[in-house]
């Protein structure tokens, strides 16, 4: 058996409200609301970035697997926000939780994806037995340009995965991927914002990626979505994984648990992982999950999951994603949001 | 920060790394490399717990230079549950309502850039608890 | 050991001296004290200076200040202990001429602060550069730190505060060479802008430029060159760990209590038997710690005797900082501790003017570096 041994997530306490960002730009924000299905997003302080919301994911992803860190064979982070262009977010989190330094440590870029991307690979090697375990990271500070409407909804944080073969709390029994050169969003080497295809990113792109991944997860398996207790799936806002449930047949029940976007934002990287970890803390053996991610550019990665009798003993050992998510905030307006995410221009 | 000086002291920012004398169990933070207590060469090198109180503080308002778009911070001497006491930001609360004697815990916090384009320097703040 | 007296003084104002540079500060206070001295030699010199290195590029201030006054071959060292550079520079002369390898040797103190450098950084470097100044703590911060653990231990006020500033800035307004010579009000003080919570801009001392030398004599000859040389009755140094965070306590500064209690045996006195104090009020707690570390009030007291008027120069029991201290006539950093000297000096051969202390016989001056980490005390005696 392979699959998720610990697991963790880091929400960020600062918020902003779709109100305080429509005040600034003179938009509807009830329009906005009911047209994203989103009502607020999570901030990371100025003192906090992809590398350190990874750290504090995978301390608790730690805390639940109960395992030595200098057992961590390989240490991949998914992001599209990484603080630095050339050097690798992972160096820093392997010494900083004492993994290493005889391990593997690489950064993966995919945007959206590039957290699940990281999941596949730890995975990957852990079946192949190079590693005995392998840690997967998907976080992002993502920066949404002022005035676009993907400043309402880009947020930070970040999810841990540590896979193994030994008290595994959910089984991975099988992965799909579908990727094409489909220019939906995309940002060039030194802009500080990225750019997107305004409609073009649906239907050509989330809709298209994701449903093949599905449909080609589902014929794998020989299941179908009756079969699974939750589904999860890239959230860049509340109305789209909606839609894409229902083109693949699953019921709002089934998504409801890991339908975190409407108060967490799109957290890139951390989008699915965060909701399959907000599932993962309330799941119950022989359960299973459907998950799967999206990235621009573009490509899904999916994933079946059947939760084990492990799943109960670690669930209470770190924070849950819902308590993260409603408790202790901090609700920034939007010079304050502004500053955090250094839109504004200082004199350097 | 210079390469050199930031990556020497990684073992005590990112993971409290420090040391005990192994005759008087006295613990230096960072390490050092003789004990003026009972005058031993003799050390383990030991994790810091990471929970504490806070026992005085102060808000910073006129900043150094490469802190100075952060202010107000608050910053503080916290003594870890271990007796160990260390100066730190206490972050992620407001400065205004900070008390002598709250419980504080470190987390893993990025401390300062090194300019637009020199190193991102990492290492541990207080939370209150 | 012989005993060594002070038996010249000069200093420069302090103040913002754009057109002198650090030489010319230094050069003017040294040649004021060998005249005011009336020796026609020097056989050694120290330059007690923080940083010429970090504020104007310049090091090796020992052999540049003797070129510059024009003494050249004669010893001469650059002396650092942080802001008690001047008090150190002050002790390695004693024991200079105390030891019998010199009889007459000028310690002096200069800094350049003005000249565009980033004086909050440069002065951090007297912190734990790793440990306290990459947190982001500034020297306000950590005496502001301080403070609120002096407030919630014993209660000490804002106001407090502030009478330790009105008070030196009224004493201050009584000397030609401080650089504030204004008067200021409690509510001018208290209102001041924000530094580091409590403390305020009127807390804390200012940026200076300036300069300060004395000559220390043999006494056997002292009587050669003036009636009233001043007997240095007690020379003393302590140290404590560099970061407040390492502490024994945070209310305490040990390094200067234990060098108080080295200097009342070492001169056979007790706190009582000081007429008056120059203390390092760098910031204004500064001050109250001080005087409660240096026995003068009962730990926890230092505020409520400052509010009530026992360190005034009028009617206090032992007024303390007569000269303005660092909060009214500046802190060039190197020349501070030979400036208290020099107060000294003045006050106790009757030549203060206005500011001068009724029987003043015995002096202290209180010199210390960083948050506490070093501390110099000398005692001296009018004979």
């Amino acid at each position: 058996m392979i699959g998720i041994v610990g697991f963790g997530s880091y929400l960020p306490r600062y918020r902003v409200k779709v109100e305080s960002i429509s005040k600034e730009w003179g938009t509807d924000p009830e329009a906005i609301k009911r047209g994203l299905l989103l009502y607020e997003k999570t901030v990371p302080g100025l003192d906090e970035d992809t590398i350190t919301i990874s750290v504090q994911a995978a301390r608790f992803a730690l805390q639940r697997a109960g395992i030595n860190p200098a057992e961590i064979g390989a240490v991949y982070i998914g992001s599209e926000s990484h603080p630095y262009a050339v050097k690798p977010s992972g160096t820093v989190v392997i010494d900083a939780l004492g993994i290493g330094p005889d391990v593997h440590v690489a950064s993966y870029e995919f945007a959206c994806k590039a957290g699940t991307e990281a999941m596949f690979v730890a995975y990957g090697l852990v079946k192949a037995d190079e590693v005995k375990y392998a840690l997967a990271i998907g976080a992002d500070t993502s920066q949404g340009a002022p005035g676009d409407a993907l400043e309402y909804s880009a947020s930070a944080g970040g999810s841990a995965f540590i896979m193994g073969k030994e008290k595994v709390a959910a089984e991975l029994l099988y992965t799909h991927s579908y990727t094409s050169d489909t220019p939906d969003f995309w940002r060039r080497e030194g802009e500080f914002y990225p750019r997107h295809a305004g409609r073009f990113t649906g239907e050509p792109a989330y809709f298209r990626h994701i449903v093949n991944a599905g449909k080609s997860l589902l014929e794998k398996s020989h299941m179908s979505p009756k079969d699974f207790k939750y589904a999860v799936f890239h959230m860049p806002n509340g109305k789209f994984p909606q839609q894409a449930a229902k083109q693949l047949g699953f019921t709002k029940e089934q998504m409801e648990t890991g339908w975190i976007v409407p108060w967490m934002g799109n957290t890139y990287s951390g989008s699915s992982p965060t909701g399959l970890s907000a599932i993962l803390d309330v799941a119950k053996p022989g359960d299973k999950i459907f998950m799967v991610s999206f990235g621009s550019g573009a490509g899904s990665d999916g994933f079946i999951f059947r939760v084990t009798e492990e799943i109960e003993k670690i669930q209470n050992k770190a924070p849950k994603v819902r308590d993260m998510l409603n408790n202790n905030k901090i609700y920034l307006d939007y010079g304050e949001y502004a500053k955090f995410r250094r839109k504004i221009i200082l004199n350097e | 920060m210079i390469s050199p000086r930031y990556f020497r002291e990684i073992p005590q920012r990112y993971r409290l790394e420090a040391n005990r004398c192994k005759k008087c169990r006295m613990i230096y933070f960072p390490p050092r490399q003789y004990c003026g207590g009972c005058k031993s060469k003799e050390f383990e090198t030991i994790k810091l717990s990471d929970t504490g109180k806070l026992l005085t503080f102060t808000v910073i308002r006129i900043a150094p230079s490469n802190f100075s778009k952060e202010t107000p911070y608050a910053v503080g001497v916290v003594e870890l549950n271990d007796g160990v006491k260390l100066t730190t930001q206490i972050t992620d609360t407001d400065p205004d309502k900070l008390e002598i004697g709250q419980k504080i815990k470190l987390v893993f916090r990025k401390i300062q850039d090194e300019g637009k384009s020199g190193l991102h320097c990492y290492g541990y703040k207080a939370i209150v608890i | 050991m012989r005993e060594v007296a002070v038996i010249g003084a000069g200093m420069t104002k302090f103040g913002e001296l754009w057109s002198k540079s650090i030489k010319d500060i230094f050069v003017e206070a040294a040649i004021k004290a060998i005249e005011n001295a009336g020796v026609d030699h020097i056989d050694s010199m120290y330059v007690g200076s923080m940083s010429g290195g970090l504020f104007v590029g310049q090091e090796h201030l020992g052999a540049v200040m003797a070129d510059y006054l024009g003494v050249n071959p004669i010893p001469a060292t650059r002396v650092e202990s942080a802001c008690a550079s001047g008090g150190v520079s002050f002790r390695q002369a004693y024991f200079e001429v105390a030891s019998g390898q010199s009889d007459i040797v000028l310690a002096g103190g200069v800094e350049k602060m003005t000249d565009g450098a980033d004086v909050t950084d440069i002065l951090a470097t007297a912190a734990d550069q790793e440990y306290e100044v990459y947190q982001g703590i500034t020297f306000p911060g950590l005496y502001a730190m301080i403070a609120n653990a002096h407030m919630h231990q014993y209660k000490t006020t804002r106001e407090q505060l502030a009478a330790v500033a009105v008070k030196n800035h009224r004493n201050g307004s009584k000397n030609p060479n401080a650089q504030f010579r204004s008067e200021i009000s409690a509510d001018t003080v208290l209102n001041s802008t924000l530094v580091a919570d409590p403390l305020r801009l009127l807390d804390c001392s200012p940026v200076s430029d300036g300069g300060a030398a004395v000559v220390l004599c043999a006494m056997d000859i002292a009587k050669k060159f003036t009636d009233s040389p001043i007997r240095i009755k007690a020379s003393v140094q302590a140290s404590d760990t560099i970061a407040l965070h390492s502490r024994r306590s945070l209310t305490t500064l040990d390094a200067v209590v234990r060098a108080a209690e080295k200097a009342y045996i070492q001169s056979n006195l007790k706190p009582s038997d000081i007429d008056f104090a120059e203390v390092h009020d760098c910031f204004t707690i500064a001050e109250i710690v001080v005087s409660e570390d240096l026995g003068f009030f009962e730990k926890g007291c230092g505020g409520v005797s400052v509010q009530e008027g026992l360190t005034s120069l009028e009617s206090g029991r032992i007024p303390i900082n007569t000269s303005g201290g660092l909060k009214s006539k500046g802190h060039p950093v190197g020349a501070t501790g030979i400036a208290q000297i020099i107060e000294l000096y003045e006050q106790l051969q009757g030549r203060a003017g206005s500011r001068q202390v009724k029987n003043a016989h015995i002096g202290m001056a209180q010199n210390m570096g960083g948050s506490g980490a070093s501390c110099v005390i000398h005692i001296l005696e009018a004979i």
